[in-house]
């Protein structure tokens, strides 16, 4: 059971290292499926949505993790 | 055109990635084998390729299966939070803000590790089956292998590129390898970060363009907007970088001043 856990931790490990990073991007991939199957978001403004959503989290988890290590 | 551009880029991707998987499968098993003999080294390592190919067996066959919408869905999420995961850890390490993979210190570290198990079980004969040195090899090259799987498939299922995918890891697999065999130790050498950075723009923006086919949406310039994502977050990413040393910069001299006050 415990090398069962470990491989299961093992393998979610393998695409996520910062939880709130991870549930970010989840939330605006989610955010874009929802928009888009919903048909209330154009084309080119959910592209935006996808790459602006998914940097930004990325820039924001980057920087305040910056901030925290070297204050 | 824009074919051989997807074909070469999942290529040069899959090689890329698998690269660094296999350095550091090889960083292991090099210890093992030093340290506890390399019988039970290569047979921990024969044993995780064998499960590894029956992973491939598997997932391969079953992935025909899969509507290739549900499929771009899957793998562009996966691709992305594996890309993410990288290119973040690539960023971090870039700024200084932690610290730098060293393969020769975790070559150090675990020939320490299996040397200290030896006192006590470390077989008399060096032709013997060692199950702690089997175990190591085997822990290794399967957690590092089972990324290679998902890079391969992440990059290669969706326009039956498995293939140019696999061709990828299998070149980058076996030039470590023979590099391996040659120098008899660690691939200390190997740019790990520069490579982490490069391969996590990629698999990123490989990630982005299926995650978006995958919910309907129709990229400009079809697959060559892959290059457009990549250069986007290599601006992106940079720009991260360069403010995460500024706030290090500022910080180290804000303590300075704390410090001399």
């Amino acid at each position: 059971m415990n090398a069962l856990t470990r491989a299961v931790r093992g393998l979610i490990g393998l695409f996520i290292d910062d939880g709130k990073l991870a549930l970010t991007v989840i939330g605006v991939l989610i955010l874009v499926g929802l928009l888009t199957h919903l048909g209330s978001l154009d084309g080119s403004l959910a592209m935006a949505l996808l790459v602006a959503g998914t940097i930004g989290a990325l820039l924001v988890n980057v920087i305040r993790t910056a901030s925290k290590v070297k204050r | 055109m824009i074919g051989s551009i997807h074909a070469w880029s999942t290529i040069a991707s899959a090689f890329l990635a698998s690269s660094v998987e296999a350095v550091e499968a090889l960083t292991v098993v090099l210890a093992v084998g030093v340290v506890r003999g390399w019988r039970s080294a290569l047979l921990g390592t024969v044993a995780a390729l064998a499960l590894l190919a029956g992973l491939v067996a598997v997932f391969g066959s079953a992935l025909g299966s899969v509507p290739v919408a549900l499929l771009q869905l899957v793998v562009g999420t996966l691709l992305l939070l594996f890309g993410i995961r990288w290119l973040r850890k690539a960023m971090l390490r870039s700024a200084g803000v932690i610290a730098l993979h060293d393969e020769a210190a975790i070559y150090q570290e675990a020939v320490l590790a299996l040397s200290g198990a030896s006192a006590s079980t470390l077989p008399n004969s060096r032709s013997k089956w060692d199950p702690i040195a089997i175990a190591t090899a085997f822990k290794a090259v399967t957690l590092e292998g089972v990324e290679v799987i998902v890079i391969v498939i992440g990059l290669g299922a969706v326009r039956g590129l498995l293939g140019a995918a696999s061709l990828g890891a299998l070149a980058a697999c076996l030039l470590v390898v023979a590099a391996g065999l040659v120098l008899h130790r660690p691939l200390a050498r190997v740019p790990e970060n520069s490579l982490k950075f490069v391969v996590g723009i990629l698999m990123t923006a490989f990630g982005l363009f299926w995650f978006g086919e995958g919910v309907g949406l129709q990229w400009p310039y079809a697959d060559a907007a892959i290059l457009g994502l990549m250069a986007i977050l290599a601006v992106a990413s940079w720009l991260g970088i360069t403010v995460a040393e500024h706030l290090g910069a500022t910080g180290k001299r804000a303590a300075i001043r704390g410090g001399s006050a």
